[in-house]
């Protein structure tokens, strides 16, 4: 041992010391903590699962898709919002859209044309249409108003193409409106608004996003993805939005409905901390129960 | 009350929470690092190690140590990772690939923990909790130690000791971090977040369909993820994710979580120099730093300018509605101020000006109050720097803390502060060259130069958060963004460890007329303003192209 070279020491001290602390934090720490939590905590130790009939249905943190086998919403839950994960609320697949908050021009898809493995192109749908098309949705289901800012009627984001980029316009076209679309505006500074065509590249123009008139009625967190794609909440104001279906397709009393909104409503913690959500899952499980 | 109300209520309640830690955090820390007695678990570990705890190191043996320590944990995690199949609690995962395990492994022993993976689809709960979990200890550990030798730099004299590497490495772990995370952990589970070892267990959704709900052992790993300002997240989607933050109030706990080990240091370090007031100063420059960036980047996503947030109405994509819009930007602001890196909201999609902010608070040097450990020692050579400029002003030799700042120091100030530019240019621009490099943006235009600039901002300060629509799982980023990491890292550590050498071998200067007090609001603010300038000076042409080309019309 004394024999070998000092640098050689130096590092199996260092292994020895990795090793050591390794059996420190890296089993004995966990492991106690583990054993604690599953005797204090146990119920959120595991995940804080709900049942439904008896029968693991998920857990209370974690969101769902209420949605059938085609993707439609079922109009008895209450829906929760976008989701990043995966094809929706996968939890080994968490994450976000990220998309950037200027990221507004599409690419429209081409009829016939095939990526490089073969499957139709189906294009690249920006944010802002992404934010668009999901609030003329929602505002179907709740029959609303489904308009917002930055939006065409058709729930795209609105959205010209300016050419040339400096100077006077002597071109315009709605690139998120494929043809034969009719442009959310006739005309631009004079300029007739064209509708935008497939596989054309409009990048050389200058981007204007038309803000209009809209203003929005469904609510923010229900045309945003969230982060983790597994956001289990929802705002109140969406809550309410979609109290009236629910209480409809169940026939139930209104009031009836908020109070089970109400119920499964967390507060600010002491006031200040976050924001008030509604846990989707367990309201909707609250609903269920009522049914019997 | 108001949302903003609210968030600013947050922001306030964190910091009366980190004053009221300040001094008892700070002068235990104290006591730690320069306490004569060893505990008997120490005993059993410096014996182990086959070290003499009373035997001390010159800057150079110490650097050797901190070296081989880093090195040896490399390879492990690298092999960890590599043979986690053949191992127990793989979950069925195969071998991490060979780019993604040096990748992670650089990653994680940096305290960069930039994950180039997705937790949930790449890593079994063994490497997960025996192996990063780990490393989320040791460089944390690793980065206090070297603080701790900087300031013994300073407060010594006519010595070429520093302390012991390994009594540094345990006593951090054992009597600082391991007790904090310990109750940290109880904490978070009581809040929600898991603590098991469960394989996915698929149920049935209300509505016929099928969904996993994961297990592991998370809420061990979250604490000190914060705590260690690592950041690596258990999941892909980390402090977002409802088993990592569960509520409104976990996440309060984790934010100052990030904060409070930073911010205790500097009474840490006021102790050891023997002067109080030159640890409130360094405090009051993070402090003063700190809270402009928290407050700005919060108002600005509050705010939400930018064509898609004004069509939503609020800087609502990629975040949670439990957490809300103020309470993410504060978090954004944290865990970028420090080296942590974690995310409870996706910074790709804040506003254009607010994820500026968190470019910028990288860009710092992360010293405002820094990665545990690494923002004592990064702002302490700002200070070194500063007294240099104050110096140059007026034609006096400069000095801090009694000792001169003479060429030698500020060769090895300037030094470590030009690594991480040079780290982040230099890569931003080779990516930017390369074709093939330029396909891995997500998002397009000056939004995509953004999201280079992100990556390598953060891996070269350590930071390890993401504009994480970056493609970064290949071949080539895991390898250029690795090298940055461990450059980013270990450079700096060796200029300040041979800093700290050549100033403990000097004999303190007695303070005349003409030294620049460096207790005074003056001192803070001149310190604040250098730190502002080279930074502007550095990054603003890159910057211009990038967010402020986006967010300013």
């Amino acid at each position: 041992m004394e024999r070998l070279p000092s640098w050689i020491r130096q590092h199996l001290a260092a292994l020895r010391a990795l090793l050591a602390l390794t059996l420190l934090t890296g089993a004995l720490y966990p492991l106690v903590i583990t054993g604690i939590a599953q005797g204090l905590f146990n119920g959120h130790a595991n995940g804080s699962i709900v049942q439904k009939d008896g029968k693991d249905a998920g857990s209370a943190l974690v969101g769902q898709l209420f949605t059938d086998a085609n993707g439609q919403p079922v109009r008895k839950y209450f829906q929760s919002r976008p989701s990043a994960a995966g094809a929706g609320y996968d939890p080994m697949s968490t994450g976000a859209s990220n998309l950037g908050p200027e990221d507004i021009v599409d690419t429209l898809p081409v009829s016939g044309a095939k990526d490089d493995k073969g499957n139709p192109d189906t294009g690249r749908q920006s944010l802002l249409t992404r934010v668009c098309a999901r609030s003329k949705a929602v505002g179907a289901l709740e029959g609303v108003s489904g308009a917002r800012p930055y939006c065409t009627p058709d729930g795209v984001g609105a959205v010209l193409k300016v050419f040339p980029a400096v100077g006077t316009p002597t071109r315009a076209v709605s690139v998120n409106q494929a043809c034969p679309a009719a442009p959310f505006v006739a005309v631009y500074q004079g300029v007739k608004v064209e509708c935008g065509k497939p596989g054309e590249d409009y990048a050389a123009g200058r981007t204007v996003a038309v803000r209009g008139t809209g203003t929005a009625v469904v609510p923010a967190d229900a045309v945003t993805a969230s982060g983790s794609g597994l956001d289990p909440d929802i705002s109140v104001a969406y809550a309410d939005l979609q109290a009236g279906r629910v209480a409809r397709e169940r026939g139930l009393a209104a009031d009836q409905v908020r109070a089970l909104i109400e119920r499964n409503t967390t507060g600010r913690g002491l006031g200040f901390m976050g924001e008030p959500a509604v846990n989707v899952l367990q309201l909707n499980l609250a609903l269920d129960r009522l049914r019997r | 009350m108001s949302s903003t109300g609210a968030g600013i209520l947050f922001i306030g309640s964190l910091i009366v929470a980190l004053a009221v830690t300040h001094r008892p955090l700070g002068d235990y820390m104290y006591r730690v690092y320069t306490g004569t007695r060893h505990l008997a678990v120490e005993r059993v570990l410096y014996r182990l190690v086959g070290v003499h705890p009373e035997a001390e190191q010159r800057w150079s043996a110490y650097a050797r140590a901190v070296l081989a320590f880093s090195a040896v944990s490399v390879l492990f995690l690298y092999a960890f990772q590599r043979l986690q199949d053949k191992l127990f609690l793989s979950l069925g995962f195969p071998a991490v690939p060979d780019h993604v395990a040096w990748n992670t492994a650089v990653s994680f022993v940096t305290n960069t923990n930039w994950q180039a993976y997705s937790g949930e689809s790449t890593m079994g709960h063994l490497v997960q909790m025996a192996g990063l979990a780990v490393q989320n200890f040791m460089s944390a550990a690793v980065g206090m130690s070297v603080a701790v030798a900087l300031v013994r730099g300073f407060a010594r004299r006519n010595t070429e000791d520093l302390g012991n590497f390994w009594v540094d490495l345990i006593r951090g772990t054992v009597r600082i971090l391991l007790p904090i995370a310990f109750v940290g952990a109880i904490v978070l589970v009581a809040g929600g977040l898991i603590q098991n070892f469960a394989e996915p267990h698929t149920v049935t959704t209300l509505t016929g369909g099928q969904q996993a709900i994961t297990g592991g052992p998370v809420a061990s790993q979250e604490i000190i993820k914060e705590l260690g300002n690592n950041g690596g997240g258990f999941y892909n989607a980390n402090s977002s994710h409802p088993f990592e933050n569960a509520t409104n109030w976990t996440n309060w706990i984790e934010v100052f979580a990030i904060l409070m080990l930073p911010f205790a240091l500097p009474r840490t370090f006021g102790r050891m120099v023997g002067d109080r007031r030159q640890g409130y100063a360094i405090a009051a420059i993070m402090g003063i730093l700190a809270l402009t960036s928290i407050v700005v980047l919060t108002g600005l996503e509050i705010a939400h300018h930018g064509t898609v947030p004004q069509a939503v109405g609020a800087a609502m994509e990629g975040k949670e509605v439990r957490f809300g819009v103020p309470n993410s930007g504060t978090f954004g602001a944290a865990t970028t101020l420090t080296s942590t890196g974690a995310v409870n909201s996706f910074h790709d999609s804040y506003t254009a000006l607010g994820g500026m902010i968190t470019m910028v608070n990288m860009m710092l040097g992360e010293v405002a109050p820094g990665g545990v450990g690494a923002g004592l020692y990064g702002m302490l050579v700002l200070a070194v720097i500063t007294v240099f400029v104050a110096g140059l002003m007026v034609g006096r030799t400069p000095e801090y803390l009694g000792k001169k700042i003479g060429s030698r120091e500020i060769k090895l100030a300037s030094l470590y502060f030009l690594t991480t530019p040079v780290l982040v240019l230099i890569g931003t621009a080779l990516a930017m060259g390369s074709p093939t490099e330029r396909a891995s943006m997500l998002n397009t235009g000056p939004h995509g130069l953004s999201e280079v600039l992100y990556a390598f901002t953060s891996a070269s300060n350590n930071n390890g958060s993401a504009f994480a629509g970056l493609t970064v799982n290949t071949p080539w980023y895991d390898t250029v963004l690795g090298l940055c990491m461990a450059f980013g890292r270990f450079l700096p550590i060796v200029f300040v460890l041979g800093l700290a050498g050549s100033l403990a071998r000097q004999a303190p200067v007695p303070a005349s007329a003409g030294t620049l007090p460096t207790h005074r609001p003056q001192f803070v603010g001149m310190v604040v303003g250098v730190t502002v300038i080279l930074v502007a000076l550095t990054f603003l042409p890159a910057l211009a192209l990038g967010p402020l080309a986006e967010g300013i019309r």
